[in-house]
C-alpha cells in the first residue's frame, strides 16, 4: 500500500543521491589527481545510471499519486521527491560538465593553484551530503544549516572568478584554461544551489513550511 | 396577481390556523378514545371482580351453587392445556406453510395461499368449532380436550403462516446468498440460517396468535365443552376459562357473576402479558427480525 | 499451471430474460492476483463476479453462453457440482452478512456442513481463519457472543474469515467496503493485500480509488462489455482507451 510505495520511493531517491554524490566527488578528484579514467567513468558510466533513476522515480511518483491519492505529509513527500529527483538529475549534469572541463585541463599545462577550487569542491560535496542526510533523518536543523552555507560557496566562487580574471589579464594563451576553471567553479556553485533546494524541500516535507526566497533561508 | 394571492393569503391566515389546531385536537381525541376504552374495560372488570380474585380462585375448584367461595383452578389449567394442544397443531403447520411460501413457492401460488389465509382469518370462530365438531368430536364420539385444542390450533394456522411468511421474507437476500456462497445446500440454509434469523418475529407471531385464541369461547362450546372438575384425560371434556366465564355470567347467581368477572380479569391479564412479552421480545432482538 | 485459483472467461454472454447483461466477455485472472472490476452502475460488473461462483443460478430467467474455466475446468458444464464450486470460490458481500449465530459458529458453520465434528479441528480452523482475517485479537475473548454484536467493519472481516475457513482458492468480493467508514475500509484493504499471497481475489467496487489502491489489474466494464483490462498502474496513469480515460477522470458524457 501507500507506506510501501513511499518506502520504495525514498530508497530509490537515496540510492540516486548516493550515486550523484559519488559523481561530484569523482569529478573533482579526477581533476585534482589528474586521473582521466575517473572522469570518463563519470561521463560514460554514471550519468546514464542517474538518468535511469530519474525515469523510474518519476514513474513511481506518478503511479503512487494515481493509485493512492496521498494527502498531507505523504503528498508533500511525493511532490518533493519529484523535485529532488529533478535536482539530482541536474547535479549529475553539472558533475558531467566538471568532468569534461577536467579532461581538458588535465590534457593541458597546469595553471596556477587549485587550492581554492579544492576547498570549494569539498564544501559543495559536504553541503550536498548534508542535504541528503537532512532528508534521510528529516533533520530540520541540518537542512537550515545547509541553506546558510550556500553563501560560503558563493563567496568562494566569486573569489576564484576574480583571481582567474587577474590571471587572464594580458595572457591570451591561458584564457581557455581559465575559462575551463571558471566553468568548474560555476558548476560547483550550481550544485550548491541545488543542495540548498533539497534542504528547503526537506523543510517543506517535514513542516509544510516554504522557506524559499526568504533571503538565505532564515526563518520567516 | 402576486399581490392578490398575497392579500387573500393574509386574509385566510387566522382561519387556517384555527382549523389546523382543531384537527390536531380532534385526531388526538380519537387516539385517546382507544386508551379510554381499554382503561374502562379494565377498570370495570376490576370493580366487579376484584373481590373474588384471591388465592382460592387460582387453587380451588368451583363450589356448588349456594356455597360461597371456590375458584377456577381447573379452568385455568384447562386453558393452558388447550393452548398447548393448539400450539402442537398450529405452529408446525403454520410455520411450515409460512416458510414454504416465502422460500420456495412461486409468486402466484404464494399470493393465492395468502389470500386464502386472509379469508380463513375472517371466518367466524364458531365455524371452526363446528368444523372441529364434525371432524373430531363426532368420530371420537364425545367432547374432548383434543378436539378443543384442534379447533384452536387450526384457527392459529393462517395467523401463524401469515406472520412467519412475512418475517422470513424480511430476512435479507444477501444472508441467504452468503450461506449459499459457502456451499451450503438450500434446505440447510433455510433451516440453519433463515428461520433462526426470523425467529424473533416468528415467535412474536405465535404469541399474538396464542393471545387471540386464548380468549375464544365459541369454538370450545361443542368441542372442549367445559367441566366443573379436574380432568386429566385429553379425550374427556375439559374446562376452559372463557367457557367458565360464559357459563357463570349467564347463570342467575350473584356469587357466580363475581367469579365470572374475576375469570375475565385473569383472561385479560393473560392476553396482556402475552402481547406485552411479544412486543418486548421483538424489540430486544437482533436486527434482521426487527425488520430494520 | 502450478498455482491454483485461476479464472479464464471465454466469449461469455449472459442474459437476464431478454436483457443481455454481458457481451462477449473474455478475460483471464491469474492465480494470487487482485483483480478489480469497475464501471458505472448496471455495467455488468456484479453480474460478472456472480458468474464465477454461479450465484446467478438463483435467478431463474438467467442464461449463460460461453465458457468459464476455474482452474481449467468449465464451471458451466453439466457435471459441475455447484456446492463444491462455491466452496472453492468464496464470496463476501456488500452488506456484512453474519449468520444469527455466535462468532465461533459463524466460522465453524461451513465446516460442520461437510460433517467435520472434531472439536480440535474446528477450534484450530476458527482461530486460524480469524487470525488470517485480522480479527482474532479483537474477538478471541468472546467467541461465544452473537456475531451481530460486532461493529460493521468487524462483521465484514468475520465474513472474510468465514469464507477463508472452508479453504477456498478464490475470494470474490462484491463491493465489500461500501457500507464501511474509511478506517474500517482501510483495514479491509490492508487485509486484501495480506490475503493475496494465498488467494486470488476478484473485487467489484464503485470506488475507483479503491481499485487503484488494492488491485494488480483493473477491468473497466460498460454496457456489459470489457472496455479495458490491464495492469492497475497503467490503467490509472495511461489508459489506452479513450472511454476509460473519460470515465476515470470523471468526464463521462
Amino acid at each position: 500500500m501507500l507506506r510501501e510505495k513511499i518506502t520504495e520511493l525514498k530508497h530509490l531517491l537515496i540510492q540516486d543521491a548516493g550515486l550523484v554524490e559519488d559523481m561530484i566527488s569523482r569529478s573533482m578528484r579526477g581533476l585534482l589527481e589528474k586521473n582521466p579514467d575517473m572522469l570518463y567513468q563519470v561521463v560514460k558510466n554514471q550519468e546514464p545510471r542517474v538518468n535511469a533513476y530519474d525515469r523510474s522515480i518519476d514513474e513511481l511518483c506518478v503511479q503512487t499519486i494515481a493509485q493512492y491519492e496521498p494527502v498531507a505529509r505523504d503528498l508533500r513527500l511525493v511532490i518533493m521527491i519529484i523535485k529532488m529527483n529533478k535536482d539530482l538529475e541536474r547535479m549529475a549534469d553539472h558533475a558531467v560538465n566538471i568532468s569534461e572541463s577536467g579532461l581538458y585541463l588535465i590534457a593541458n599545462p597546469f595553471l596556477g593553484s587549485y587550492n581554492d577550487l579544492r576547498a570549494m569542491g569539498e564544501n559543495t560535496v559536504a553541503m550536498m551530503k548534508d542535504g541528503i542526510n537532512a532528508f534521510v533523518n528529516e533533520d530540520i536543523a541540518l537542512a537550515q544549516l545547509v541553506c546558510d552555507r550556500d553563501d560560503i560557496v558563493d563567496e568562494a566562487g566569486d573569489k576564484i572568478l576574480k583571481d582567474l580574471t587577474d590571471i587572464m589579464k594580458g595572457k591570451k594563451d591561458v584564457i581557455p584554461r581559465a575559462l575551463a576553471l571558471m566553468r568548474i567553479a560555476h558548476n560547483l556553485e550550481r550544485i550548491a544551489d541545488l543542495s540548498t533546494n533539497i534542504a528547503e524541500e526537506v523543510v517543506y516535507i517535514v513542516e509544510g513550511r516554504d522557506i524559499k526566497h526568504h533571503g538565505g533561508g532564515h526563518h520567516q | 396577481m402576486k399581490a392578490l394571492i398575497h392579500t387573500s393569503f393574509e386574509r385566510t391566515r387566522l382561519r387556517r390556523a384555527i382549523w389546523d389546531r382543531a384537527m390536531v385536537y380532534i385526531l388526538s381525541l380519537c387516539a385517546l378514545g382507544i386508551l379510554c376504552i381499554l382503561f374502562l374495560i379494565i377498570f370495570h372488570l376490576f370493580i366487579k371482580g376484584v373481590t373474588s380474585l384471591n388465592w382460592d380462585f387460582f387453587t380451588h375448584l368451583p363450589k356448588p351453587v349456594g356455597e360461597k367461595g371456590g375458584g377456577m383452578a381447573n379452568a385455568i389449567a384447562g386453558t393452558f392445556t388447550l393452548l398447548g394442544l393448539a400450539v402442537c397443531v398450529g405452529v408446525p403447520i403454520g410455520l411450515g406453510a409460512g416458510v414454504y411460501l416465502s422460500e420456495y413457492a412461486d409468486l402466484k401460488f404464494a399470493q393465492t395461499v395468502r389470500f386464502i389465509a386472509d379469508v380463513m382469518n375472517g371466518i367466524p370462530s364458531i365455524v371452526y368449532g363446528i368444523f372441529a365438531y364434525i371432524v373430531c368430536v363426532l368420530p371420537m364420539k364425545g367432547f374432548s380436550a383434543l378436539s378443543g385444542g384442534f379447533a384452536l390450533g387450526i384457527m392459529m394456522i393462517p395467523m401463524i403462516s401469515r406472520t412467519s411468511e412475512q418475517f422470513v421474507r424480511m430476512v435479507p437476500g444477501q444472508l441467504r446468498e452468503a450461506a449459499l456462497a459457502l456451499g451450503v445446500p438450500k434446505w440447510r440454509v433455510t433451516v440453519d440460517i433463515v428461520v433462526p434469523a426470523a425467529l424473533a418475529g416468528i415467535t412474536t407471531g405465535i404469541m399474538v396468535a396464542l393471545a387471540r385464541v386464548a380468549g375464544e369461547t365459541a369454538p370450545l362450546l361443542f368441542t372442549a365443552f367445559g367441566n366443573h372438575y379436574w380432568q386429566h384425560s385429553l379425550t374427556q371434556p375439559i374446562a376452559a376459562l372463557p367457557l367458565q366465564v360464559f357459563s357463570y355470567a349467564i347463570s342467575p347467581f350473584d356469587d357466580w357473576h363475581r367469579q365470572a368477572w374475576a375469570g375475565a380479569i385473569v383472561l385479560i391479564l393473560m392476553v396482556l402479558l402475552i402481547n406485552g412479552w411479544a412486543q418486548f421480545y421483538v424489540m430486544s432482538r437482533g436486527r434482521w427480525s426487527a425488520g430494520k | 499451471m502450478s498455482l491454483k485459483g485461476s479464472i479464464k472467461v471465454k466469449d461469455l454472454n449472459f442474459y437476464y430474460g431478454d436483457h443481455q447483461a454481458l457481451k462477449n466477455v473474455s478475460m483471464t485472472v491469474e492465480p494470487r492476483q487482485i483483480v478489480a472490476m469497475i464501471g458505472p452502475s448496471g455495467c455488468g460488473k456484479s453480474t460478472l463476479i456472480r458468474v464465477f461462483n454461479r450465484m446467478n443460478d438463483l435467478i431463474t430467467s438467467s442464461r449463460v453462453e460461453g465458457e468459464v474455466l476455474v482452474d481449467g475446468v468449465n464451471i458451466y458444464d453439466k457435471n459441475t457440482d455447484v456446492v463444491s464450486l462455491r466452496r472453492k470460490v468464496g464470496m463476501v458481500f456488500q452488506k456484512s452478512t453474519p449468520f444469527p449465530k455466535s462468532i465461533y459458529d459463524n466460522i465453524a458453520y461451513g465446516l460442520r456442513i461437510v460433517g467435520i465434528k472434531d472439536h480440535r479441528i474446528l477450534d484450530e480452523t476458527v482461530e486460524k481463519s480469524l487470525k488470517r482475517a485480522a480479527l482474532w485479537d479483537e474477538v478471541k475473548d468472546h467467541l461465544g457472543k452473537s456475531a451481530m454484536s460486532l461493529s460493521g467493519g468487524q462483521q465484514q472481516r468475520l465474513c472474510i474469515a468465514r469464507a477463508i475457513a472452508v479453504d477456498p482458492e478464490i475470494i470474490l468480493m462484491d463491493e465489500p467496503c461500501s457500507a464501511l467508514d474509511p478506517i474500517a475500509t482501510a483495514r479491509i484493504e490492508e487485509l486484501m493485500g495480506d490475503l493475496k499471497d494465498e488467494y486470488t481475489i476478484v473485487i467489484v467496487t464503485h470506488n475507483m480509488q479503491q481499485a487503484a489502491r488494492v488491485s494488480d489489474k483493473t477491468a473497466f466494464l460498460m454496457h456489459g462489455q470489457i472496455i479495458e483490462f490491464t495492469k492497475t498502474t497503467d490503467f490509472f496513469t495511461k489508459p489506452s482507451n479513450k472511454i476509460t480515460e473519460d470515465y476515470i477522470t470523471g468526464r463521462f458524457g
